[in-house]
Formats: C-alpha cells, structure tokens, sequence
C-alpha cells in the first residue's frame, strides 16, 4: 500500500441515525432562516384563512345549516382541513424549485443522509401549518364559533391539523421528486386536492348527497379526519375517526416517506 | 493497492437515445492536476456528475482511490468535493451561513463549523462579503465561495466543473491562481474545461472529448504538437491568388495550407518560427500582396479538427469522425 492510499481517510459505510437527526435539524433551520427572508412564503397560509373562512360561511351558512352561527361547527373543521392541504401541496412546490437550483447537487455529493434535504422543510413548514391553524380558528371565534370542546379539544384539533398536513406533506415532496418541473407538480396537485376536499364532509352534511357520492365520501380519508376534528373541537371527546385519522397519516408517511426518499435518489 | 485518485472503464449514460458519454475510461494519478476538455455538450460534465455520484453509472465503472462509486457512493463522498457548473451553493444565505451550514453537515460543532466559515472566507478574500447575501454576489465571488465549501473536509480529490465559464478575464486569472494553490499542497483535481489556455495552465495531462468519447489523451504540449505549435494566417490583398499562394506557402513549407476563400484568407501550421519568414518571403517572391498577417496560438477547434477531422460544433457523425479519431489518438500514443 502506497502512503496516499494510507492517509485517506477512515470511511464511514453510512449515516448513523444520530447523524441523520441532527442532518434533519440543521435542514430545518436552514428552511426556516429561508421562510424569515422570504415573507411571501406566509401569504398563503395568512390570506387563506382570513379570507376562505368568512367567504364560505356567510355563502354557504344560511343554504347549509339555516344561519352563519350554526354552520360554524360544520365549517371550521372543514377549512382547517382544506387550509392544512392547500399549504403542504406548498410544501411540494417550494422543495420542486429548491432542488432546481445548484445546492441541491452539493447535497447530493455531501455524505449526508438522503432524508434529511427532504425532511428538513417538512418540519420547517409545520410552522407554516400552525399558522393556518390559528388564524383558521381565530377567525371562526370572531363571527361566532364557539366550539363546545374547549380549549383543550380546540389545541387537540389544531395539532391533529397539524400532524395531518405534516404527514400529507410527504405525498407532494414524492411527487416533488418525480415531477420535472414546479407548474407540473402544481396543477397535477390541485386536480387531486380539489376532488378531495370537495368530495367529503368538509363543506356539508355528507347526509344531503346522492347515495353513489356518499359512497366515495365515506372512504375519503379526508373525510375521516374533519369528522375527528369535529369531534374534538365541538365535543371534546376522542372517538374512533381520531385513531382512523391518525392510523392514516402513520400509513401515508410510512408509505411516502421511502417512496420520497427513492425518488430523490433515482434523480441521480 | 492503488495511486490512482479516480480509474473509470467503460462510463456510459445515456439520457433516452442520446448517449450522453460513450465509453469513456479514466485515470487520474493521486496529485496530479488532469483536465477534461470539450464543447459544449460532449459529456464532461456528465461524466463528472458521474464520478461524483450525483448521476447513475448505466455501463461501465468508476473507482475513487479504489472505491467503487456505484456500489459505495457513500464512502465516495467522503473522499470528493464537487465545485458545479452552477455554483451549488445557497442563493438565499450569506457566504458565512452557506459554509456553516455545509461544515455542520460534515459532522463540525457549532464553534468549529464558524471557525472553519472565517478562515476560508479568509482564505479566499470574501471577508468582507461574508455576511452578504449571495444573490447580491457577482459571478466569480460564487464561483470562489463555491471552491471554499468544497473544500471544507480537506477531501483528498475535487472535481472542478468549468471554473471559470462566464468569468471575466481578471477573476479568471484569480480564479487560476487559487486552482494552482491548491494543487501545491497536494490536492488531486479532476477539472473540465471548454478553453485549450485554462487546460494548458493548469492540467498535467488532458484528455480531449467529443460526442461523449475521448479522441485524445495527452499533455497539453502532445496536443498542440498535434495541430502545430501555432498558424500562420495571411490575409491576400487580391482573392484571385488564392491558388497561387497556396501553391506557394505548400511548397516552401513541404505542408498544405487550408484556406478561407470567402475571406480571402490562408492560414498554415508552424513547426517553427522561421517557418512564418519562409512562408512571408514564398509569397513575396511570387508577387502576392498581403494585407494583414497574424500568428494564432491553435485554438480548441483547431485541436478539434485535427484530432477529429470535424469541427468541435459540428452534429454526431460517428461514421466519418470515429475512425479518424481512432487513428490519431494511436498517433498520440505512439508519440509519448
């Protein structure tokens, strides 16, 4: 052996779960020292809820419940939900145009874990998700929402959202590493999430549709979730639809999260 | 073991039909300073994203100081820094931030990784910019900031993508500079490039691809050896004595002189400096006026089309240009 060869490095197989921790942490805060220069990234999850909240509930609140009031307890989930899908196909968009750009390859030369360029904005977005949340709520407080869970079942609800849109988030960063371009990812996002914010609960009693619709909204996990936020925010209580909820979100990151991961990878 | 720094066989990609890089083979000795020259799209960076594990290997095999790239890509980049093409470096944080954040991912502390951030900002005279952001960066103040994050673990190998497109002449020179500081402290650099000067500046030895192939591998001497050190080129006075000039210069030179009618122009390769009086007098003494006289130093195209037979930007052609190539680079072997 030469004695070049001898003093390369010792080299390290892979990453170790520690490292690929504190990989993930040092991803987020760089995605969160982006978000503080980039204010633009918090109109959406500010104008969304300042102006969706009053729009559909003096719109559709006297068709749907017989007064504004009384729509409140139905809408509010709904938004929360619809508000935390719209921002995590965000999430999926602003990582497409991240990784268009040359950083991107030095991540990829670097011997860091695969996750964690891909991890770190979907926690950082968490506060972008929290955002929504809040004002969402705040909003519904100030025409008249008052939910009978309390401030426990509201603070539960809220971070069901959360977590929801977190896990959600991996399904647009997957389809942020196949897409070729941010506008595809974009308008293929919008023709999924509008049928399944639509195509649920979220707007209306699922009771007053058509038997064949009412079919797809039962299964719609969308739907399952708005009713656990309803059952936690209006009732405090904890009941099947917040396991079915959770359950699902456990699935989709188990599921999306390798898939994300490998898409990443095949890019190379 | 090995002193080879990075030993390819065979590298293929292909991006649907077009075969990006055809079977190309390496071998960069550990020290050495090896420079990858081409035009524009004849693989070099391909290849390099290859070697540096940020694109798939579809045939063929690469090693890193005897690492195999496909199967240990991690390992891999333990031993790599990758300066891009496009600086690969964050567009929305400061130079001190984008450092930071690299060293950190490297496994430094906090107070290390701030350390490391000053001293290189230092090193590569971005101290004052340091805390500006990078948009407001001109293009070789990123291209410096680029090479200081690559070289943030002291990794043994860098590739260099192009160091110096789109740079003005002053920043390129810095940008030289910097290159050969590095390379007296015993880095080995893998660099591409599309200009013969900046291989012949810095690189020990280049390889010269085209259409995803090498045509030829030498020193950057062997090169030009192979185009004639420089060209003579006479602007005629009367295009008419095209014939006869050439004519003329062919004979007192013992070579062909191609020639540019449309332009009225005749160039001929030098052996020597004398060969230009020797050509200057033919032509006095067959009558022929000149109006301008010039001594290029051969360009990249010229290097082309004597390696190639066709020039750098021309279509694929394999059928004609292959054989060709084939042909002179035995001649280049045979000539080391």
């Amino acid at each position: 052996m030469t004695t070049l060869t001898a003093a390369l490095p010792e080299l390290r197989a892979r990453v170790s779960p520690r490292e690929t921790l504190r990989q993930i942490l040092l991803m987020t805060g760089r995605a969160l020292q982006k978000m503080r220069r980039n204010p633009e990234q918090f109109f959406d999850v500010t104008l969304q809820p300042l102006l969706f909240t009053p729009m559909f509930g003096y719109i559709f609140g006297g068709a749907v419940a017989g007064g504004v009031s009384k729509y409140l307890p139905l809408l509010i989930p709904g938004i929360l939900v619809q508000t935390a899908l719209t921002s995590c196909m965000a999430t999926g968009v602003t990582l497409r145009e991240d990784m268009e750009k040359g950083v991107f390859d030095r991540f990829k030369s670097l011997p860091m874990s695969r996750v964690a360029p891909l991890a770190g904005p979907a926690v950082a977005d968490t506060v972008r998700y929290a955002i929504a949340t809040t004002l969402t709520i705040l909003v519904g407080l100030a025409m008249g929402y008052r939910p009978g869970g309390g401030v426990v079942g509201v603070v539960a609800a809220g971070l069901l959202v959360v977590v929801t849109a977190w896990s959600l988030s991996w399904v647009f960063t997957f389809l942020g590493t196949m897409m070729k371009s941010a506008q595809g990812l974009q308008g293929i996002s919008m023709m999924v999430l509008f049928p399944l914010t639509f195509l649920s609960n979220a707007y209306v009693p699922a009771s007053t549709l058509p038997d064949w619709l009412q079919a797809f909204v039962k299964v719609n996990p969308v739907s399952h979730v708005v009713s656990a936020l309803r059952s936690l925010a209006n009732h405090g209580t904890v009941n099947s639809e917040v396991g079915w909820a959770l359950l699902a979100c456990a699935i989709v990151v188990a599921v999306f999260v390798p898939l994300a991961v490998r898409g990443y990878r095949r890019q190379l | 073991m090995t002193d080879l720094a990075v030993e390819a066989q065979g590298l293929v990609k292909k991006f649907g039909e077009l075969r990006a890089v055809d079977g190309i083979d390496l071998q960069v000795h550990a020290g050495e300073v090896y420079g990858v020259l081409g035009p524009n799209g004849a693989g070099k960076t391909t290849t390099l994203s290859m070697l540096a594990t940020l694109l798939r290997i579809d045939a063929g095999s690469a090693r890193i100081f005897g690492v195999d790239v496909h199967h240990e890509p991690h390992k891999v980049r333990q031993l790599i820094g990758l300066t891009g093409q496009y600086a690969s470096v964050d567009e929305k944080l400061t130079a001190r931030e984008n450092l930071v954040l690299f060293a950190r991912i490297h496994g430094q502390r906090k107070q290390q990784a701030r350390e490391t951030a000053a001293d290189l900002l230092e090193r590569f005279g971005l101290t004052d910019a340091g805390d500006r952001l990078l948009e407001k960066f001109s293009g070789g103040m990123r291209r410096r900031l680029d090479l200081a994050a690559s070289l943030i673990s002291s990794p043994p190998l860098i590739f260099l993508d192009e160091p110096t497109t789109g740079l003005d002449p002053r920043t390129r020179g810095q940008m030289w500079d910097t290159i050969r500081d590095l390379v007296r402290q015993g880095s080995t650099i893998l660099l591409t490039t599309q200009y013969l000067d900046e291989a012949d500046q810095l690189a020990d030895r280049i390889a010269v691809i085209d259409h995803g192939r090498k045509v030829a591998e030498g020193t950057s001497g062997e090169l030009k050896a192979s185009v004639g050190r420089s060209t003579l080129a006479v602007r005629l006075a009367d295009p008419a004595d095209m014939d006869a000039a050439a004519r003329a210069v062919a004979t007192v030179l013992g070579r062909p002189a191609s020639r540019t009618p449309e332009a009225a122009r005749l160039t001929v390769p030098l052996e020597r400096a004398d060969d230009a009086a020797e050509a200057l007098i033919a032509l006095r003494r067959s009558g022929i006026s000149v109006q301008e006289v010039k001594v290029e130093e051969p360009t990249l195209d010229e290097v082309f089309l004597a390696l190639t037979g066709s020039p750098a930007s021309d279509e694929p052609d394999h059928a004609s240009t292959g054989p060709a190539a084939s042909g002179q680079l035995d001649e280049m072997e045979i000539s080391r």
